[in-house]
């Protein structure tokens, strides 16, 4: 009898575990909305930025732009953007592993690697794997707020600026839809003249008066580019990480259900092979005292 | 064409106004511009500082940090990084962080240590721009 009992239990447990995961599915497909609507809510300044950065690149000299400049690479900042809680799936894990080899890759070549973490689980990861870490943000992908972006783009821009840092990459989990998230790489720093170059845009605006000067613009202007594109970054692995949540939590009830009803099979097997021996018993003692 | 210009103030989380107005006037970097119907197209940066619009004889205030302003064909666009109406304004945490940068800058003169003084510029004109248009004595 003390099987049937144990198989009653493990399937009580499996169920707690079920709504668990079946909830988190709910809150992470409720979260995922909200983090999809301030992907969109952020589209209109995000495009009126660019399409004014193409313009003025258009008209002013982009060699001369400091952000601008194209060095040598000997140092690369990493940036691995992840979220701040696991149990969503192989999420986290390829977005950190894909940093890993890209960084290794760069030291096979002879360049030095930096590391800048934003989300716990990136900095945590990091915190001893022998790379150099020189920027931690964590606990913000939960709201992710410009002033987050900011920081960081500030940090990055003073790194690169000093020279401690000849490129800065990005490595964010790109939304591409519910089902599928991409890490992805995004070089922000030198700022590139091909996101930017819209030559026909530039001659088209010739009329604008501009104020201060078009290069004196577009230097107040570049540092708040970079934090723009920090930004999106992160509002992308957001949404992502509450997609990835979503799918990982229903595979994990499917897999739930899968088990309760393979434990149900064996348990009524078991109840019922119990019933069988007793009646055995039964009908056997019976014969034995008829004989 | 009506005396109006469509103004637009968009942040990184929403689209804040998107309204016909008779004057909109903002901290233009190199002082405080408005602008009516039909302005020639102009493309500044903006100053963290305040922000004013009239619509038939009323006006708004609002406190926006660091951004730029496009003007074209009667449609003047405001991206900043933030925008608050007065009525949004949390004075308490505005009051804080004026404390705050108030307390960096101070110790920026007298230790001479690793401190950030532009950043703490621009903290303390945000913090002062907010108390400014949410009204509060200073």
């Amino acid at each position: 009898m003390a099987a049937l009992k144990d198989i009653k239990n493990k399937i009580v447990g499996v169920k707690k575990t079920q709504q668990i995961t079946k909830a988190m599915n709910m809150v992470a497909a409720a979260k995922l909305r909200g983090a999809q609507s301030r992907m969109e809510d952020f589209r209109p300044y995000a495009s009126k930025f660019a399409a004014v950065m193409g313009q003025l690149a258009g008209t002013a000299n982009p060699s001369t732009f400091p952000l601008m400049a194209v060095r040598p690479v000997k140092t690369v900042l990493v940036v691995p953007i992840t979220a701040d809680r696991g149990l969503c799936g192989s999420f986290n894990t390829n977005i950190l592993n894909a940093a890993e080899r890209f960084a290794k890759a760069q030291i096979a070549e002879g360049r030095n690697v930096k590391m800048a973490c934003i989300g716990k689980k990136a900095v945590n990861y990091f915190k001893s794997r022998g790379f150099e870490v020189v920027y931690r943000l964590a606990d913000v992908m939960g709201n992710v707020q410009m002033f987050n972006a900011r920081a960081a783009g500030q940090e990055f821009t003073r790194l690169f600026l000093e020279g401690q840092v000849d490129e800065v990459q990005l490595l964010y989990g790109r939304f591409v839809n519910v089902v599928t998230q991409k890490p992805t790489f995004k070089k922000v720093l030198p700022i590139s003249s091909e996101g930017l170059g819209d030559a026909d845009a530039a001659a088209s605006n010739s009329a604008y008066t501009y104020e201060p000067e078009p290069e004196a613009i577009l230097n107040n202007l570049m540092p708040m580019y970079i934090n723009v594109q920090i930004f999106h970054a992160m509002l992308e692995t957001a949404a992502s990480e509450q997609a990835a949540r979503m799918t990982s939590m229903d595979n994990a009830t499917r897999a739930c259900k899968d088990i309760i009803s393979s434990l149900t099979l064996t348990y009524n097997k078991a109840r019922q092979g119990a019933i069988t021996k007793e009646l055995m018993d039964i009908v056997g003692g019976a014969e034995a005292l008829k004989g | 064409m009506a005396n109006k210009i469509l103004l637009e103030v968009v942040t990184p989380t929403r689209l804040v106004v998107s309204e016909e107005v008779d004057l909109a006037t903002v901290p233009g970097d190199a002082g405080v511009f408005g602008v009516m119907a039909n302005h020639t197209p102009l493309l500044s940066t903006l100053k963290i500082g305040e922000m004013r619009y009239t619509v038939d004889g009323k006006s708004t205030r609002m406190a926006l940090s660091s951004g730029f302003c496009e003007i074209s064909k009667n449609r003047m666009t405001v991206l900043a990084e933030a925008a608050e109406f007065s009525t949004d304004i949390d004075v308490d945490r505005a009051l804080r962080a004026k404390e705050r940068a108030e307390r960096r800058l101070q110790e920026a003169q007298t230790q001479r240590e690793k401190i950030d003084v532009a950043r703490a510029q621009a903290a303390f004109a945000r913090a002062m721009t907010r108390l400014k248009v949410a009204g509060h004595n200073t």
